[in-house]
């Protein structure tokens, strides 16, 4: 379901991620490290990796992938269908994953910006990033079919 | 019947002996009302919810936020049989929320019946709503040890609550 993002919204995503800044390898790849562990499930994704627990090197690396990605969709939310249009057949017509896993990821991600930022991912933020993250798994769905 | 390995067992007791239920009861609620608004419909008696620093300041919200995580107390203690451990109030809930059927006067006993069944499975998506603020809060408040091990099992045993208190009336 997509809720329009406002400009609060924006705004507040934007003010929260130049705190995320300088730390997106640890979190992202903790964020992967917390879904491959939580829902197993989504390692069918990865049985090419020789090793998929918190902290190995193809976890970090994936993580910092991810994140990256994710940080960049920070600077084109104004547009996302249009910014994320290369992903989104990465996603649909490549790697093939289930857009229900994105849902699991974005949630993944919000646990660790809690257990990394805590007093600081006020009810507030964690509702904008929330958003901002169905944004994301809404226009990286796009070219599914 | 739900299996618990020893460390799933161990990692619940922990979380539970040394939680601040003031603190995180309150904060997981408040962040539910404001994070998925649509929530509050259920707590239309509980006064001014008409923005975020106003939940944050309602003690009716702040109280039930407690009391519903004292609730999962029972569960803690009964792991192997959370399903029964909430049969009488699972019925609860259903009979708070249901519509009043005096307001219908034929097939008063059916209408109750079918009236609790959409209820208590439409309650099952905000108490998921529910559950992910909970995690969340005590994600910010444990840090890095609220590991993705503790994580899952943490999910976990909510889940089994959630899918014991939605499942009373199949």
């Amino acid at each position: 379901i997509t809720m329009s993002l406002s400009a609060k919204d924006k705004d507040i995503v934007k003010a929260f991620w130049a705190k995320v800044s300088g730390r997106e390898q640890d979190i992202g790849s903790e964020a992967v490290a917390r879904m491959l562990a939580v829902y197993p499930q989504t390692k069918t994704y990865f049985s090419h990796w020789k090793d998929l627990s918190p902290g190995s090197a193809p976890v970090r690396k994936h993580g910092g992938i991810v994140m990256a990605a994710v940080t960049d969709a920070v600077s084109k939310m104004d547009d996302l269908k249009g910014g994320l249009l290369k992903l989104s057949e990465l996603h649909a017509f490549t790697l093939r994953v289930d857009p229900a896993n994105f849902k699991i990821l974005a949630h993944s991600l919000i646990v660790v910006l809690a257990t990394v930022f805590s007093s600081d991912f006020t009810p507030e933020v964690h509702m904008a990033v929330d958003k901002f993250l169905t944004a994301v798994a809404r226009a990286l769905s796009e070219k599914y079919r | 019947m739900v299996e618990w390995s020893e460390k799933e067992r161990s990692i619940i007791n922990n979380i539970f002996s040394n939680l601040d239920y003031e603190d995180v009861g309150a904060k997981a609620l408040i962040r539910c009302l404001i994070v998925y608004p649509w929530t509050q419909r259920y707590f239309a008696s509980f006064g001014n919810l008409y923005n975020a620093e106003a939940i944050s300041a309602n003690p009716k919200v702040a109280a039930h936020g407690v009391k519903v995580l004292h609730g999962l107390d029972r569960a803690v203690k009964n792991m192997d049989n959370i399903k029964a451990t909430y049969a009488e109030l699972s019925v609860l809930h259903s009979e708070k929320l249901h519509v009043d059927p005096d307001n219908f006067k034929v097939h008063k006993h059916l209408l109750l019946l079918s009236f609790n069944k959409m209820i208590s499975n439409a309650f099952s998506i905000p108490l998921q709503l529910l559950s992910d603020c909970l995690t969340i809060v005590i994600a910010g408040k444990l840090g890095s040890a609220f590991t993705p091990e503790v994580q899952a099992a943490f999910q976990k045993f909510v889940a089994v609550v959630v899918s014991a208190l939605g499942k009373q009336y199949h």
